[in-house]
């Protein structure tokens, strides 16, 4: 059993942060603890990121409640000393978002002060040590993989996740249940489990920041799925360039294999599951689900013709079941919480948390999870602290790459999949790019054609040759000698693409281009 | 041919023995061979990995020019990738791959004379948060400035 201390102090250790020198203060803050004989009393634990992105290295001291930001290793000193000793909190090294009311401390992304923020899939992120399975068991970790095997049946799960109206957070938002239902039926096997972590979509990080923060999360979630289709082998597709995810989540499954809640016969019911984890090589198209079983399979990462689905065709031709990390990630919740509650969180039609990374011109950039349907200026105003001093809002750009650019006078639009598909954007990944009255937007559309060509995997001509042709439309509106056939031609040429390409590499373009041709339509020409 | 050494040839014989290619591994097995031979995959050794995993070297050579952590060319031993996605656009990645270039001396694409240094642009490193960002083989690195730039640099030299 872990030991009880009187305070816990985390460090928020996601790549980002120790980049900002998060492991100095940490050592620092052990130094110090140490010196004053209080290594019994006070623990210093690395956790995932606590959800700040520019507030430099941030630390949570627990029972305290207190977030302190813009760590290094001297003020890491000047607060064992102060607060951990003599117990006085450092006011000036408070995260200023988290003091309201007079002093009293509260917890910004939490719930206190932010009554709209919900946390499902990152819950835990930021409050356990990943690399420790005991603290994922003591946060009621495995506990729905339990319930699962033990009081349902496969059939049971399937209907409580499709009651409970879960939709891929990878970005399409096809209902979970029915895939996992469609995948159930098949009467072949073997049958697989994948979990796509090749989060790749320019301005996301969320999957990174969950397996990183809250890896057995993701196993819970796999291994619920296996048990539910009937599959015995789960893999984790992780891009090449996440060495950290790949590093926390082996730790995990290591530590999930040992306790026996991945391996032969787990919990003595006869359900047998284990996975592994498959590295990739640097394909930003492998995130479509037919490439990333390509690319398992030792080929190159080009998208398959649709049907057949992975449903009945996926890995090495059998029956697999193709699921994001962030979906993944809903699914322990949903079991343990069931179908009813879930559906409390988010809107009719997409019910649940989205976690959403907020880039660009606002105050706080960073992670926030909220309920599906609050609006963008909401989150712009309330988590991202409104915008940067001196700029205004000018456009966002919703969903990642792939996604639409949409004006001031839709910043009150719902986030969730349906309302934005009617204006002409998407939910996508969920990445945020808030724009400001200094960006030109054909140079950001330029930015993501050459993109777009880059990534093309070359196999359907409308998507290697159109790339191409957007780029070179594109470099003529930012220098300023498009025409209005020009300008004409981009949006044809991007509708012609979405109509005929093979996967979502080549439809997307027409998403951006399509959204600011027509909101921005004076910066073409 | 001169790079497939009965030693290196033995090499790669324990490295193919590690992983179960039917089971997703060939990727992985492609990026530790790459390792023996400056980063990179030449042709004469993807044909040696195709004979012993009776797999065309089609289809491998279409692999190791697919993916960008392959390369048929010999790179260095350090490889810079910048990340040129658009949210390290917007923070100015542009400047900082200008500067890379200038301090070694080479173009995108390419490596130094003496080997140390190749040059690449990737796409999104998931690290926006400290953006301009970029990696040097595993290693990322964030907040990006020309100094810094120098300073990461000349620590390798």
């Amino acid at each position: 059993m872990s030991k009880l201390y009187r305070m816990n102090v985390l460090v928020s250790s996601d790549i980002t942060d120790l980049l900002q020198g998060a492991k100095e203060v940490k050592e620092e803050l052990e130094l110090e603890i140490n010196k004053l004989g209080l290594s019994d009393e006070i623990a210093v634990v690395e956790t995932g990121n606590l959800g700040f992105a520019n507030k430099g290295v941030v630390i949570y001291v627990l029972p305290d409640n207190v977030y302190y930001g813009f760590m290094t290793p001297e003020r890491a000193r000047i607060v064992v000393n102060e607060h951990f000793y003599k117990g006085r909190v450092v006011k000036d090294f408070v995260i200023s978002d988290t003091l309201k009311d007079n002093n009293k401390i509260e917890y910004a992304i939490n719930k206190t002060t932010l009554p709209k923020q919900k946390r499902v899939v990152l819950r835990g992120c930021g409050m356990l040590n990943p690399d420790d399975i005991e603290e994922y068991i003591a946060f009621d970790g495995y506990e729905a993989l339990v319930k699962a095997i033990t009081e349902y049946t496969p059939e049971d799960i399937i209907k409580i996740i499709k009651d409970s109206g879960l939709r891929g957070r990878g970005g399409a938002g096809f209902p979970t249940g029915m895939k996992w239902e469609f995948t159930a039926n098949v009467k072949k096997s073997p049958k697989y489990v994948v979990c796509n972590a090749d989060e790749g979509e320019p301005g996301t990080f969320k999957d990174r920041l969950i397996m990183e923060g809250n890896p057995h999360l993701i196993i819970e979630g796999m291994a619920i799925a296996a048990f539910a289709i009937g599959a015995e082998k789960g893999y984790v597709y992780i891009r090449g360039e996440y060495a950290q995810s790949i590093e926390k989540l082996q730790r995990a499954i290591d530590q999930a294999k040992m306790i026996g809640f991945l391996g032969n016969d787990i919990l003595g019911k006869g359900f047998n599951f284990d996975i592994e984890i498959v590295t990739g090589a640097g394909a930003y198209v492998c995130g479509e689900e037919t490439a990333l079983l390509n690319s398992m399979e030792g080929k190159r990462g080009n998208p398959r013709v649709k049907p057949p689905y992975p449903n009945t065709a996926g890995f090495n031709n059998q029956p697999t079941l193709v699921n994001n990390v962030e979906t993944l990630a809903n699914v322990p919740w949903i079991i343990n919480n069931g179908a009813d509650e879930y559906r409390k969180i988010g809107t009719e039609s997409t019910p649940g948390t989205k976690v959403f990374t907020l880039l660009g011109s606002v105050n706080n950039t960073g992670l926030i999870e909220v309920p599906m349907g609050i609006t963008l200026k909401e989150i712009i105003e309330i988590y991202g602290g409104g915008m940067k001093k001196g700029r205004t809002f000018k456009a966002a750009q919703t969903g990642g790459t792939s996604g639409g650019i949409i004006p001031r006078a839709l910043w009150e639009v719902p986030m969730e999949y349906d309302s934005l598909a009617k204006v002409g954007t998407a939910l996508g990944s969920g990445a945020l790019l808030i724009m400001d009255d200094t960006v030109e937007i054909p140079d950001m559309l330029l930015s993501m054609m050459k993109f777009f060509r880059h990534e093309s995997c070359g196999k359907c001509t409308p998507c290697r040759v159109g790339t191409d042709v957007l780029v070179r439309l594109l470099e003529k509106v930012v220098n300023k000698e498009a025409s209005k056939e020009d300008v004409d031609l981009l949006l044809s040429t991007s509708e012609v693409m979405n109509k005929t390409c093979l996967c979502a590499l080549g439809q997307s373009p027409y998403i951006p281009i399509n959204t600011s041709i027509k909101y921005f339509h004076h910066e073409f020409v | 041919m001169a790079i497939l050494t009965e030693e290196k040839k033995e090499q790669i014989d324990k490295i193919i023995e590690k992983y179960d290619i039917n089971d997703g591994a060939l990727l992985m097995l492609l990026k530790e061979v790459q390792e023996l031979f400056d980063n990179s995959l030449p042709v004469d050794v993807l044909d040696y990995i195709g004979h012993k995993l009776e797999r065309p070297l089609s289809q491998l050579y279409g692999v190791s020019t697919f993916y960008s952590m392959f390369s048929n060319k010999p790179r260095g031993k350090y490889i810079i990738r910048i990340c040129e996605s658009p949210p390290c656009h917007l923070m100015g990645s542009d400047s900082i791959i200008d500067c890379v270039k200038r301090e070694l001396g080479i173009d995108v694409g390419e490596t130094t004379k003496d080997g140390k240094f190749t040059l690449e642009t990737s796409s999104c490193l998931g690290i926006c948060a400290v953006a301009p960002a970029m990696m040097i083989n595993d290693q990322m690195y964030g907040n990006l400035t020309p100094d810094k730039i120098k300073q990461i640099l000349s620590s390798m030299h």
